[in-house]
């Protein structure tokens, strides 16, 4: 235990001017076995910077939750190596995962995000409270009035909109102060304008307090909100685009889907194609 | 549908194991109850048929299965002249004694003592199933006082092998005997005597030994000559029979035994059959529970077979053919165990001297229908509210996301619940104010009331100790606390039913708990304000003993007064009778009987005494003339006055003259013993302890020797009563097993989500313990609070039989809390370990 905590609390190295908050490294992730093994991620290698806004995007199956979800140390790869800042986490135990997760990492859920027996402000302090920690007072309400929640607080999930379970949802992301947040389709229960108002909150965090955020998204909109989308297909990054605009990423998207409607060996030239362009 | 039925129940072993087990544990209670006390009506009905003769001929009343031994015998000329009669083949006189136990090697009572140990002369008479009543099976016959035989089992059990001498203990004088055992004794088929011990002299030896030599008869068999009936030599002897003495059909006296055996052994069935009916009750609240829960998993799926054209009854029998499933299973495997638990029983029962090991156990076909019917009805009345609820999905809610069955509303409960209790509460307080039997029933109803009200009611009842354990939760364990605290409170009614099940169970416990502790500070209470004698003689095995040791006592230096105390069952003025005899002027000189009415003294011929708490409920007044029904007769005695309650062991007492005129032979049942001022007490119990040191039957206790042992006996009584409903309490547990594992089942992703921000696994198990806890000591609670008041209650109206010290075990109630509380964690240990391994990602895979 103490050699983690010494390991997340020393300096991050510095990568092309900004920190890496979180990587992987070879990450492959199979299922099944047998005739009937399939790789969910066949071997991905890629970096998430700190402070930035990044989306993870790709056709269903592609392999970009499996992605999130073991950056996230919520599920164990089959191979490979995941860094949340220093601390590798393929070695870890449960425990220690708990800890990172509780700690270093915040999340925010397509639904069933809050606990319905709690309020909002229990909810939002539960990654705190569970550690047996008192949040940061002035952190709570920057926080709190950010998400526009502060007249929410002693409701209940069941008696809050869509909306505002997700700023719920959000702001408890956000207390812990975690290194990266990661969300997994976070307004994809959501109307339109609940879902720009949670997307436009996501990305004030990361310009005005340095947050760190990783989205996986179907929806281009939604992507065009951050600084860079990486896109998957068959458990590999395909491609990637920076400083999206919603309709570059539509076609970009368009691409893909010709491109695996086309042959594999397509799918790899335009891989390398992108990649030499970023 | 049937297919798809069937498919469910296969898919869901698990929660069907749970729901079964309780099932089969209820029906196992009721086959094995049936089980064994057919065993022991078959081992009865053998030794019943196997010692009747064609005619019997007896002092009136001496001849009943329960009599017990009799003044009165029928002198030898009588045998004579039966065995003249036209119609008898055969006239053989038997004497029989009670009392006469056979010492092993050991020095201890062969059997224990808990079953009669009977002698006596060996007779060739032949019972009505044609074969002899007693058979030689090995070595010679006894001839004379220092001769015995002994039955087979005796001389299994006890180790003696012939030309051993054997240790007695008799009635006679005096009491200890040895004598040199020449054979050994086959009883009717080779049944099984349940546990009595037969020793056997030939005849002019018991005779002298126990009929001072004259040579007289207890009873005699008849036996008939081919063609002739029974009643026709029944009808022919007694012509000839003084008065006092009567012929009966052998084959009615059997038939009257067994319906007197059969009271006795139908009164035990019942009593089991209660503890039964206590498991199937709380058994129910589990099948509820599980049912529900299955029923909600599927209301979607049932939602798609109603939009595929499935009618509502079709739904509705679908998940009441998976009950009636469920039910067979359970019944089949509980008939099962229940063989098992009847030979559990045998075995407990043989402990304490009632030995039907030589008896195969019947399993009547009735034994097997009840038990089926018993168990399918439960499994089908429990399942029916949940079936009722899944006919009711409605088709469209198959496209909908999230389905839940909204659980109705609690206005129907509140209401119905709330009259329920103000009901009983009113029966109760009635009963209080009353007392009496009539109290009683009225406190019996309404506990039965409040009961079923608070069930209803718990989940409005049990806030409170819902919130306090909350609070506590929450400063001890934090946001781990008030989330257990919370997710106990999510489904109200289902926590509800499943606390009401160990409720039921504590209540009862506790209930007993009061009783007990009640009747040990009351018999304490009594025996010290009543008994002055220091030092009491009593019986180890509950059977009267020969008045030659109040004799040999009495002639101790330093004995003041030995007071001898009878004990018979009769009838006062119809009303079942334990009547006391005693010389009243020994008696005052060792109890201290406070009389209400009249003087101690008044016990003389032709009286009678009573309590006056017992005087109250059977309207007895002072000056009445009432029968008074023993086993040789009926005498008119006029009722001279009542003594305080609880200032005599006895509700009645007469003068020893009295009971002797009743036809029962003089036969002491305590001895009260004072010293002389100027004796020393150390050297007076010495002594007495030397005369009484070779009986292993009898026991001399200081007073508090005496409280000591009346208080080990209660505390029997109570262990087996908890033994009793411990039942219950474990179909309690696997109902808090199984409502924690269904609600982690639904709450698969949320505790996915709880992990996913920073629960820990400890801290996960925990959270799952701390809920059980919830659930385990709300039913505590309760159950130990509705114990109080109806224990309470019960003791209150009983104060009139004695029942005067209502006490409160507390520490025993807090431990019973205490011991919920560990239920819960262990009941958690499962379920948690289950929560623990859950998939994390569950929470968020939405695909």
């Amino acid at each position: 235990m103490s050699n983690i905590s010494a390991a997340v609390t020393a300096d991050r190295l510095p990568a092309e001017g900004r920190r890496v908050a979180a990587r992987a490294a070879d990450l492959r992730k199979t299922y099944g076995r047998g005739d009937t093994v399939v790789a969910a991620l066949d071997g991905v290698s890629i970096e998430f910077a700190a402070g930035r806004f990044t989306a993870v995007m790709g056709a269903s199956g592609s392999g970009k939750s499996t992605l999130m979800h073991c950056m996230a140390a919520l599920d164990k790869p089959t191979s490979g190596e995941v860094y949340l800042g220093d601390v590798e986490l393929s070695t870890l135990g449960d425990k220690e995962l708990t800890r990172i997760r509780r700690d270093k990492v915040g999340f925010v859920f397509q639904a069933f995000n809050l606990v319905p027996t709690l309020t909002a402000q229990e909810n939002i302090e539960l990654p705190l409270s569970l550690a047996g920690r008192k949040p940061d007072p002035d952190w709570f309400d920057t926080v709190v009035d950010v998400t526009g929640l502060r007249d929410r607080l002693s409701h209940r999930p069941s008696e809050l909109s869509g909306g505002q379970q997700q700023r719920v949802a959000c702001a408890r992301a956000l207390l812990s102060q975690p290194d990266v947040v990661f969300a997994d389709e976070p307004t994809g229960n959501l109307d339109s304008t609940s879902g720009a108002e949670v997307l436009s909150f996501l990305r004030d965090t990361v310009d005005s307090h340095g947050q760190t955020v990783v989205m996986v998204t179907h929806d281009p909109v939604a992507a065009a909100y951050t600084d860079r989308v990486v896109f998957l297909a068959d458990g590999l990054v395909v491609d990637e685009l920076h400083q999206p605009s919603a309709e570059l990423v539509l076609e970009q998207l368009k691409r893909l889907t010709a491109a695996a409607g086309g042959s594999a060996a397509a799918t790899g030239t335009m891989a390398t194609g992108s990649e030499a362009g970023a | 549908m049937l297919k798809v039925t069937l498919r469910n129940l296969l898919a869901r072993k698990v929660r069907l194991v749970l729901s079964g087990l309780a099932i089969v544990i209820g029906v196992a209670f009721v086959a094995g109850s049936f089980i064994f006390t057919d065993t022991l009506r078959a081992t009865f009905d053998g030794i019943v048929k196997g010692t009747t003769a064609d005619v019997q001929v007896c002092p009136k009343g001496a001849c009943s299965f329960d009599s017990v031994a009799d003044t009165r015998t029928i002198p030898a000329s009588v045998v004579r002249q039966l065995g003249r009669l036209p119609g008898a083949a055969a006239a053989h006189g038997n004497d029989q004694v009670q009392g006469v136990y056979v010492i092993g090697p050991d020095g201890k009572v062969v059997g224990g003592g808990g079953a009669p140990g009977l002698a006596f002369s060996f007779t060739p008479t032949k019972a009505i199933t044609g074969n002899r009543i007693l058979t030689l099976a090995a070595g010679r016959l006894p001839h004379g006082v220092h001769q015995i035989a002994l039955d087979q089992q005796t001389v299994d059990k006890s180790g003696y092998r012939i030309g051993d001498t054997v240790h007695l203990q008799t009635p006679g004088t005096p009491p200890m005997m040895t004598a040199r055992l020449t054979g050994i004794v086959t009883f009717g088929e080779g049944n099984s005597l349940a546990g009595a011990t037969l020793t056997m002299w030939d005849r002019p030896a018991i005779q002298q030994l126990f009929f001072h030599g004259r040579d007289v008869f207890t009873e005699v068999g008849l036996t008939t000559k081919p063609g002739v009936s029974q009643v026709e030599l029944r009808d022919q002897a007694r012509r000839v029979l003084p008065t006092g003495v009567t012929a009966r059909a052998g084959d009615a006296v059997a038939a009257q035994n067994q319906k007197e055996i059969g009271k006795i052994l139908g009164f035990l069935n019942t009593f089991l059959l209660v503890f039964a009916a206590i498991a199937l009750v709380v058994g129910i609240f589990l099948i509820i529970n599980t049912f529900s829960i299955l029923v909600a998993q599927r209301s979607r799926e049932l939602a798609l077979l109603r939009a595929m054209g499935a009618s509502r009854r079709q739904v509705n029998r679908s998940v009441l053919l998976e009950a009636l499933a469920v039910g067979f299973i359970g019944s089949t495997i509980g008939l099962g165990a229940g063989y098992l638990l009847a030979i559990a029983l045998k075995g407990l029962f043989g402990l304490i001297g009632l030995d039907v090991s030589g008896t195969t156990m019947p399993v009547h076909v009735r034994t097997v229908v009840v038990s089926y019917v018993v168990g399918i009805l439960v499994t089908l009345v429990a399942a029916y509210l949940p079936a009722r609820r899944a006919s009711r999905v409605a088709p469209v809610e198959a496209m909908r996301d999230d389905v839940t069955l909204g659980e109705s509303g609690m206005g129907r409960r509140l209401v119905v619940g709330g009259v329920l209790i103000a009901l009983g509460i009113a029966a109760i307080v009635a009963g209080w104010i009353g007392s009496g039997s009539g109290g009683l029933t009225g406190i019996g109803l309404g506990a039965l009331a409040v009961l079923v009200g608070v069930s209803l009611l718990s989940p409005v009842v049990g806030r409170p100790v819902v919130a306090v354990l909350g609070a506590l939760y929450r400063s001890l364990y934090g946001t781990v606390g008030q989330l257990a605290t919370a997710n106990s409170l999510r489904n109200p009614r289902r926590t509800a039913a499943t606390a009401s099940a160990l409720m039921i169970g504590l209540t009862l416990v506790s209930t007993m708990a009061i009783f007990g502790q009640s009747t040990k500070a009351s018999t304490e209470q009594a025996i010290r304000q009543t008994v002055t004698a220091p030092l009491i003689v009593s019986s180890k095995t509950q059977s009267p003993f020969s008045p030659a040791i109040a004799a040999s006592i009495r002639s101790l230096p330093g004995v003041k007064t030995v007071a001898e105390l009878r004990i018979a069952s009769g009838k006062v003025d119809g009303n079942d009778a334990t009547i006391g005899a005693a010389d009243v002027g020994q008696l005052a000189r060792t109890l201290n009987v406070r009389m209400a009415v009249g003087a101690l003294s008044a016990a003389a011929t032709h009286t009678i005494l009573v309590d006056a708490g017992t005087a109250k409920a059977n309207h007895l007044r002072v000056g009445e003339r009432v029968p008074l029904r023993l086993q040789g007769g009926t005498q008119t005695v006029v009722v001279a006055g009542t003594f305080a309650t609880n200032s005599m062991p006895m509700p009645y007492l007469v003068s020893l003259q009295t009971l002797q005129a009743g036809g029962l032979k003089p036969m002491d049942a305590y001895l009260f013993v004072s010293k002389a001022p100027k004796a020393d007490i150390d050297t007076v119990t010495a002594e007495i302890q030397k005369t009484v040191a070779d009986l292993p039957t009898i026991s001399l206790q200081t007073q508090q020797q005496f409280i000591d042992a009346q208080s080990k006996q209660i505390d029997q009584f109570l262990y087996m009563i908890y033994g009793l409903l411990a039942l219950a309490i474990v179909i309690a547990i696997l109902g808090i097993v199984n409502t924690l594992a269904l609600s982690i089942i639904e709450r698969t992703r949320e505790i996915g989500l709880l992990r996913a921000v920073g629960l820990s696994r400890a801290q996960l198990r925990r959270m799952v313990r701390l809920e059980s806890v919830v659930i385990a000591v709300l039913g505590a609670v309760l159950g130990v609070a509705m114990g109080i008041v109806f224990g309470s209650a019960m003791v209150r109206a009983l104060a009139d039989q004695g029942l005067n010290v209502l006490s409160i075990p507390w520490i025993q109630l807090v431990v019973f809390v205490v011991a919920a509380a560990v239920i819960g964690v262990l009941a958690a240990v499962l379920p948690a370990r289950r929560a623990a391994k859950l998939d994390v990602l569950q929470a968020i895979a939405t695909e």
